[in-house]
Order: structure tokens, then sequence, then C-alpha cells
């Protein structure tokens, strides 16, 4: 009796079609390559062309969203200033060129391993992509950090009724958070509880001060000025006098921004946010993926399930998406940080 | 395969060639963003120079990264040119399109009705 095996056999050597190309490149067979690149290297290739695009895609976006508030996009050395352990100093751009480093280094393990695999060096890939999944689990790390204070804010911001955003300066240009000069009024709004609608909605916590309270400090402190997103010739943000901050405040506040979320945030340009979250978000997903195939190799080569296939090429595979994973980020940097 | 592994002699020092320029680089990157010295304020091409100093070395590294790790220098030129050339010729078209696109939309709310001052 045959097996469902062999009738499926039959019947696909019945359906093969003889189209003379056998011998050339595209005709397939044993040991012929297109490109001169085994079929897994030369797709990987094509996946990481397409979600070159991808990304190019979000970055133009925000390139496109730039250009048209480019009198008005928030700098970013001001937004990304922050430091483990120096609270309150003024570091730009240090700690994402940290994490650039980190992610460049560890981009270097990932091809030392790919090198000791072409020499068929099981422990040494297996050390170096060790120290890559390392590497990248303390940039994913890092870069949940960075979106801790981007969410958090630092400083606090009043919006207008034009969704304009006006952040607090001193005489000296130095900015001047909230919690320093807002007075607590005593009729506070009550936050809206499920319990007490009926539509069984929550509001979003309330902001720790009123816009009243705000205006009312302002007053007290004569040294205070408002600070509009507008950008001057040099390449600051327009600082209004005395004057015109008070009128302007008066005529035009309408709520507290602390921080940042999907609508507001008080840095600028809700756009800015949006695409902060989405471009390192969509990134920072892509170093987590990254991790968890660099997991599944790292084990496959303890295994020695490529010792056992006498070539190392899976080891190459993933280190090609690892390295566009550095390489999407040396982009993001530029685009998002020092342009 | 076998004819890798026989012309693929260690490629360590290169590789550590390849970090030392990308770490100068990124550091030269981080400096200028700090320092932004302002001789290289001035516009060109509807951009600042600095920006465009960015952008070079953001690309160079790129470069640097493909070919010296991603081996894309081993590779045979067909695969090379199908992704590289596709790949770039799509990135400076989508940019070209919606930077230009954007610069149109800002000049509509500078001096069109739209008025976003309030």
């Amino acid at each position: 009796m045959r097996t469902i095996n062999e009738l499926l056999q039959t019947s696909m050597d019945s359906t093969v079609i003889e189209t003379g190309t056998e011998n050339s490149v595209w005709g397939g067979g044993e040991g012929v390559q297109p490109l001169k690149a085994s079929y897994g290297k030369m797709m990987m290739w094509f996946f990481i062309l397409s979600d070159a695009l991808t990304f190019s895609g979000f970055l133009a976006a925000y390139g496109f969203s730039r250009f048209k508030f480019i009198n008005s996009w928030p700098i970013a050395d001001e937004v990304f200033n922050h430091f483990p352990f120096m609270h309150g100093k003024d570091a730009p751009m240090y700690y994402v060129a940290l994490m650039t480093f980190i992610l460049i280094f560890s981009s270097v393990t990932m091809v030392l391993a790919v090198d000791a695999g072409h020499h068929m060096k099981k422990s040494k890939v297996a050390v170096y992509m060790f120290l890559t999944i390392i590497g990248g689990a303390i940039f994913v790390g890092s870069q949940a950090w960075e979106w801790k204070n981007f969410i958090k804010g630092e400083y606090g911001a009043v919006e207008t009724k034009g969704g304009q955003i006006y952040q607090f300066v001193d005489t000296e240009g130095h900015r001047v958070a909230l919690k320093d000069f807002a007075k607590v009024l005593p009729q506070e709004r009550v936050q809206h509880k499920n319990k007490n609608g009926i539509w069984y909605e929550d509001e979003k916590a309330l902001p720790s001060y009123s816009i009243e309270g705000v205006i009312k400090g302002f007053e007290a402190h004569s040294n205070l000025l408002v600070r509009t997103q507008i950008l001057t010739e040099k390449g600051g943000k327009t600082i209004l006098t005395r004057q015109e901050s008070l009128t302007e405040l008066r005529k035009n506040g309408k709520g507290i921004v602390e921080g940042a979320n999907m609508y507001k945030n008080e840095y600028g340009s809700p756009l800015f946010a949006n695409f902060f979250f989405f471009i390192t978000g969509f990134h920072g997903f892509h170093v987590v993926s990254g991790i968890v195939i660099n997991i599944i190799i790292f084990l496959n080569v303890l295994l020695g399930t490529y010792e056992k296939r006498k070539s190392y090429e899976m080891v190459e595979k993933v280190g090609l998406y690892w390295h566009f994973v550095d390489l999407v980020w040396v982009f993001v940097f530029t685009f998002f940080y020092l342009v | 395969m076998a004819q890798d592994t026989v012309h693929h002699e260690s490629h360590t020092k290169r590789i550590w060639k390849v970090f030392t320029i990308l770490s100068v680089v990124t550091i030269v990157e981080v400096g200028f963003g700090i320092w932004k010295p302002e001789f290289l304020n001035t516009m060109f091409l509807s951009m600042k120079l600095l920006n465009w100093i960015f952008i070079l070395l953001t690309i160079y590294k790129a470069y640097l990264i493909t070919w010296a790790f991603m081996h894309m220098e081993d590779e045979s030129k067909g695969l090379r040119r199908s992704v590289v050339w596709t790949g770039v010729f799509l990135i400076i078209y989508l940019s070209f399109i919606l930077l230009t696109e954007g610069g149109y939309v800002y000049d509509v709310f500078q001096n069109g009705h739209k008025s976003w001052n309030f």
C-alpha cells in the first residue's frame, strides 16, 4: 500500500515542468545562488531594505512636520538634557551620545561574533553574542529612562487657547519651573471620578496647579517672563517683555501642561512628542525583537547547532539585523537630537 | 560555506579601526551640537550649514556600518546595487517631496489667512 507521502511525491513529480533553465542561476537547484548570496542572507538584505524604507518614511514625516513648524519647533538639547546622578544639571545630549556608544559597541561585539563564526570558534561566538545581548538590554533600559524623563517633564508650562505653549524664564533667561512660583489656590477643582458620572468615565489626573494659581504667582514674582515657542534668528526662543507676558497670560492662558503624552507636552508642538514616542518606540521595538532573536541564536550556539551544521551563517544573518538596528539609531540620533 | 572559510582571514583589526572612526565621528557630532558655532549658522539649500555637516557625517557613519560591519563590501555587485541604490533613490525622493511640501505648508501658515497666533 502506498503512503500519503508517496502519493504526494508522485503527484509532485508529474507537475514538474521542464523550463530549460536548469543550468542557469534562476533555474535553482543544488548550490546555485542568485547574486552569489544564500537564500536567507539575500532575503535578510531585502527585508532590511524594506524596513529601512519604513523608518525613512517615519523620519521624512518628522521632517515634514518640522518644516511645517520650522519657526517654533522645540530645541532638542533643551528637552533631552538629563544625565543619571546629575540631577538639575544641564547635560545636553551626553546621555544620547552614551546610548549611541552602547549600541555601536554592541554592534562591534556582534561583528566579532560573526568573525569568530567564520573561524568556527564556538566559545568565542557565544561570548560575543552574550555581550551583544547585554549591550542591547542596556540600550533598551536607557531608552526607558529617557522616556520616563520625557513623560514626567521638568518645568511645566501654560497652554494657550490656541494650543501654543508658554514656558517661564527669569530675567537672565534661565528656565523656571511652575512649582517654584505658582500658588495653590483654595477652591481647586475636584477630580471627576467614574462613580460620579453617568458615563462611568474617569477624568485624567489633575495638574498640580490651576491657571489662576499660575497667573497669581506670576504677578507676585516680578522677575518672571513668558517664553514663547517662536524661534529667534540666533536659534533661541522669543522671550516676551514683562508687560506683554502679563497681558498674554491673562488673555490667552487656558491650562497647565506638565510633562508629555500623546496629546500635549510642555516642550512645544504636540507633534514633537508624538514623533518622539513613535519613532524611538518603533526603534526600541526593533531592539527588543533583535535581543529576542539574538537570545535564540545564542542558545543554538550553546547547543552546538551550528557546529553540527558546519556553518555559522545564522549568526551572520541575525548580525545583519542587529547592525541594521544600529544603523537606524544613527539616523534617529541625528534627526531627533542633533539637527 | 566552504569558500567562505577559505578567504575569510580575521577582520578583527579592521573592526576595531571602524569602531574607532565611528566613535570619533560621534564625538565630533556631539561636540558640534553643544558648541553650535556661529559661522555655521549660514543657510545653504534652505538648511543651516551645521545641519548639513551632521547629515553628511551620519551618511558616512551609515556607510561604514553597512560596508564594514554588515560586510556589504564582500557581497556581489548585483546584491549591493539592488539594496543600496533602491534605498538611496527612494529615500532621497521621499525626503525631497515631504520636505518641500512641509516648507510650502509653513509658507501658507505664515502668509495665508490661517492664524496660529492666538
